[in-house]
């Protein structure tokens, strides 16, 4: 039996990492679904403008209101309007909208208010959380109770009432959201840094004479931030739920908004009629969900046993 | 004679409060240094020996201003430091630098062995030019027995041995002139212990450094320090040259020390004496004596009354109200 | 007192035993044919340094390797029965009565939220019929004492003594009276392992006792069992060094009154020097020498055994240290042949090319090394 060493990078650094993950992958198949979703959700938000015209969605066509011609299912419902002309793959909504070009539509939407929120919230839980476990005393006490005071108060009235004084628009959405999602990041962040300061490379850093700023954020921040990246890419998909919930309630810019949630919410006066309205939409804000989660889980799984090294 | 003294601390006091109750209040202090008064010398190598809660570590700390001191002085080359703040502190720091216990924790370890190198030349501005920086991380890492192309590499990547050759290069690097080594073998293979030691050595011989070495491991302190001190719950209770202490320990504290550690040689196997009772906290110190209830040789004087230190022989001290001769402590 | 067996009667014998970790970036080899055997009533010392393989040996004695774990070949034959050929519940009551292991760490191997006495007690309520016997000879020797101690025979023991005999021919005993003798018999284990106030201790819980303390709690359970064979790994290593003193004078007072055999596991040639009767010096996955332990201190022969006695500081002389060149290597890559090669100072070349095996070079002293013959 050959016993020769491979060279050191094969040993540790990044080849024997990728062998890592991919054993972990070939150890949770399901790891690779979410990661596969997520890759083509991001994907289809990329070239959606190439695919559909971003401006369609406000036009009305009254003549195709909620009609369904694809052959290749039947919804055994009586009084489906037969759309004329081209086939419409799922179907149009009551404006006249295919139904596939709004949701097209709407992913890059999700996906942007999603990421814009979540990346929000992880600098602003960096920058809070990291400052508070570090320097402690009554600045980590000061940010504690702002942070308690946010977690107490109930997300969706703070949205209602963020919306009703702003005014209802894309970036008040996204605003309202990231207010209730914040709170959280600090905690966690915070957290983090109280253990990761507690190691002696810490104390040796102090002993050399370096200042805090340079420790926190040279060399614990860093060290802290796997599990909090694990946890924004869970939440990608707990936002775009969120998002969906409050457009379902009816906080939207725009009833003819190509929004996930939205066009959900639409399709709820047409459950008997016109089924796929509330359908796809529905299914799809799973699916992107479930996509994320799962690429989260599988991320941690692959970070934080390697931590432990 | 005034002898000019390289670190010399004065009724050195650090006690942490204990907090309890609803208003967080004070209740009472782990009274970790309970008065250390100690000189060490230029170029020596300084011992500090005990077992778990005597404060030898937390004394280093307080030395190296890790912590702050509760009460007392500590003078560093003439100069006082114990109440020294912000840049002051920070090139005191230049001066004096420490090597932790822990080879495997004490690296961070998303940091290249270069990076970790040339940061305290950052932080202290020894060094401008890039290339400088480049040029002293190799003399560093060829001075601690490894080699350049180790320099990209990163902790994981080494072993215990390894990544203390590593601490001791980076606590070497903005060249400073006094090191507290705190425990820096007991994590260590016996065999890679005896590297480690000698690399210390050969160091100090080329750099005239000051050492404070802190261990538990006797033997190792016999082989290090030119002069020891044990400690007990806090305070010093016996002083001397290394070989006079271990050949002649006047206090009860030493010689039950020595005589509990067993020896690597089965001839000279002797049943070893052992003492009662366990190692006591910090928290509730006895009155009079803090050994006392732990002496075979305690009298009632000894609960009455604090015992001064003395001068028992020539540099050999001891806080002890008698004057004690024992039984060889390890047959010959 | 006892007598250490001679040649013939070994309580514990290893043979070729290989075990392999399966790991995400390969296999580790980590014990490669380990041969040892411990004499009945003997202190066999294993001594070796991180990642020689000495806990792996114990823990695949008694059959609690992690499930990474693979036992590739090999025998540990416990007084007549292979340990490694045997069912999952076989090996459960075995662990119970006739083989006990004692770790390093009490605090993380004592369960934190029940007393002692509680963790005692469990272990004899379950498998009682196999404690049975312990508890009523035990009773019957108190019973014993207390009489001598009067000097007059006492009724109500009497009386006691009567049914325990005859409990003792059923070997079966009523729930109260289980327990109540099991309490006695934990009290009185508690006792023997030197702990001060034992029927105290017995309703404390860990957290309440200091570290010297706990250990001897979990010499005490080991204990209980009377076990045939004691694996103590690196039971002194977390220890200050006079609580390490007490337990090593603990270990020896043992030696004297019990019959267990015990395998010392530490990296510490001091307490090996110290207790231990024979010693095994393992490297890298292998036992490389073994002999009496003033014999291998006197005239340690295997290149390795040599560089770790000269590494060792000693607390009554000044010597120079010699460290060992190199460093110890990666079991998943190990080094051909010989697996010390790399590092031996006398190396030549039939070393990285043939394995090594053990050969009694003089009696009672093996070695494993081409320089001796083989």
């Amino acid at each position: 039996m050959k016993s020769k060493p491979p060279a050191t990078e094969d040993r540790y650094g990044r080849r024997a990492d990728i062998k890592y993950s991919l054993y972990l992958l070939k150890l949770n198949p399901v790891v690779l679904v979410g990661f596969i979703i997520s890759i083509v959700s991001i994907i289809l938000a990329l070239i959606s403008p190439i695919l559909v015209n971003p401006s369609s969605w406000h036009l009305q066509n009254l003549d195709l209101r909620l009609c369904w011609n694809n052959p290749a299912f039947n919804w055994g419902i009586g009084g489906v309007f037969d759309c004329t002309g081209r086939i419409y793959p799922l179907g149009t909504d009551q404006y006249g909208r295919s139904l596939s070009e709004m949701m097209v539509l709407a992913i890059p939407i999700d996906l942007e208010i999603a990421l814009e929120v979540v990346l929000s919230a992880v600098v602003i839980g960096v920058l809070f959380g990291s400052i508070a476990a570090y320097v402690g005393g009554t600045i980590d006490e000061l940010i504690l109770r702002i942070t308690d005071i946010f977690l107490a108060v109930p997300g969706i009235l703070l949205a209602i009432v963020m919306i009703v004084v702003m005014g209802r628009s894309l970036f008040v959405l996204t605003l309202a959201v990231l207010i209730t999602w914040w709170p959280f990041y600090v905690r966690l962040v915070r957290s983090q840094v109280l253990g990761e300061k507690e190691k002696p490379y810490v104390e040796r850093l102090r002993a050399m004479g370096a200042g805090r700023t340079r420790i926190l954020f040279v060399h614990v921040v860093p060290n802290s931030i796997y599990p909090v990246l694990v946890q924004a890419t869970l939440d990608i998909g707990s936002v775009i739920l969120t998002v969906s919930a409050l457009t379902f309630i009816g906080l939207t810019p725009s009833p003819l908004l190509p929004e996930l949630g939205n066009l959900a919410n639409q399709g709820i006066q047409y459950i008997f009629t016109a089924p796929w309205l509330i359908l796809f939409p529905g299914l799809t804000i799973l699916i992107i969900s479930l996509g994320f989660n799962l690429l989260g889980d599988g991320i941690r799984d692959i970070l934080d046993p390697r931590l432990r090294r | 004679m005034e002898e000019d003294y390289f670190l010399k601390t004065e009724n050195l006091f650090k006690y942490f409060p204990i907090r309890g109750g609803m208003l967080s209040r004070t209740m009472a202090h782990v009274k970790a240094v309970d008065g250390v008064s100690l000189e060490v010398r230029r170029g020596e190598t300084f011992g500090l020996v005990g077992e778990s809660g005597c404060g030898k570590t937390t004394l280093g700390r307080t030395i190296m201003r890790l912590t702050d001191p509760s009460k007392g002085s500590i003078k560093l080359e003439g100069e006082e430091i114990s109440r020294v703040r912000g840049r002051n502190l920070k090139n005191i720091r230049r001066k004096m630098q420490m090597v932790f216990q822990d080879p495997y924790a004490s690296l961070d370890p998303r940091q290249s062995v270069r990076s970790a190198l040339v940061e305290p030349m950052k932080i202290h501005h020894t060094v401008s030019s890039r290339n400088e920086m480049n040029r002293s991380a190799e003399q560093l890492i060829e001075q601690v027995g490894l080699n350049p192309d180790h320099l990209a590499r990163f902790p994981h990547e080494f072993s215990g041995g390894q990544r203390q050759r590593i601490a001791i290069a980076i606590a070497l690097a903005v060249k400073p002139t006094f090191i507290v080594l705190d425990e820096p073998t007991s994590s260590l293979d016996v065999s890679v212990q005896a590297q480690i030691l000698k690399l210390l050595k050969d160091i100090q011989r080329d750099m005239g450094l000051t050492y404070v070495f802190i261990s538990h491991n006797l033997a190792v302190i016999r082989q290090m320090c030119a002069r020891t001190a044990v400690m007990y719950l806090g305070r010093i209770v016996e002083l001397a040259d290394t070989q006079r202490l271990f050949d002649n320990p006047k206090h009860p504290y030493t010689h039950a020390l020595l005589s509990s550690v067993p020896i690597p040689d089965p001839e000279k196997r002797k049943g070893l004496e052992t003492l009662q009772g366990d190692v006591p906290s910090p928290v509730m110190i006895p009155a009079g004596c803090r050994f006392r209830p732990r002496c075979s040789y305690a009298t009632d004087k000894c609960e009455d009354l604090h015992p001064p230190m003395l001068e028992i022989e020539k540099d050999h001290w001891v806080e002890c109200h008698y004057d004690l001769k024992f039984a060889a402590s390890y047959s010959d | 007192m006892r007598k250490v067996g001679s040649e013939g009667e070994t309580i514990l014998a290893v043979n070729d035993l290989k075990v392999i970790f399966h790991t995400y970036a390969g296999d580790v080899k980590a014990l490669d044919g380990v041969e040892l055997f411990v004499r009945k009533g003997e202190v066999l010392g294993l001594v070796g340094e991180s990642g020689c393989g000495k806990s792996v040996t114990a823990l695949a004695i008694v059959g609690l390797l992690p499930p990474n774990a693979e036992i590739v070949s090999g025998k540990a034959v416990l007084d007549g029965t292979d340990l490694l050929g045997m069912g999952e519940e076989k090996l459960r009551l075995t662990r119970l009565k006739d083989v006990a292991i004692v770790f390093q760490d009490p605090m993380t191997y004592l369960n934190p939220v029940l007393t002692i006495g509680l963790q005692i007690t469990e272990i004899v309520a379950s498998q009682p019929d196999l404690f049975i016997p312990e508890l009523i000879k035990n009773r019957l020797d108190e019973i014993s004492t207390i009489e001598k101690a009067k000097g007059e025979l006492v009724p109500k023991l009497q009386v006691e003594r009567e049914k325990l005999r005859a409990k003792s021919q059923t070997n079966r005993l009523g729930n109260e009276e289980l327990t109540r003798l099991t309490r006695l018999y934990a009290t009185s284990i508690l006792k023997s392992v030197r702990l001060p106030e034992p029927e105290k201790v017995f309703k404390m819980y860990p957290f309440e006792l200091s570290g010297g303390m706990r250990q001897r709690a979990m010499i005490a359970m080991a204990l209980i069992r009377r076990p045939k064979l004691l694996l103590a790994d690196e039971i002194t290593t977390a220890l200050d060094v006079t609580v390490q003193a007490q337990a090593l004078q603990l270990l020896q007072q043992l030696k004297e009154v019990i019959d267990t055999s015990v395998l010392l596991i530490t990296h510490d040639l001091a307490v090996v020097a110290e207790v231990c009767d024979r010693v095994a010096v393992m490297y890298a996955g292998n036992v490389v020498e073994v002999a009496d332990v003033k014999e291998l201190f006197r005239n340690p022969m295997h290149p390795y055994t040599q560089g770790l006695l000269a590494s060792v500081p000693r607390v009554d002389l000044v010597a120079e240290q010699k460290s060992i060149q190199g460093s110890v290597p990666d079991l998943m890559f190990p080094p051909s042949g010989c697996r010390f090669h790399p590092r031996c100072p006398r190396v030549f070349e039939k070393c990285p090319v043939a394995k090594p095996t053990l050969i009694e070079v003089s009696p009672g002293h093996l070695v494993s090394c081409f320089l001796f013959g083989g």
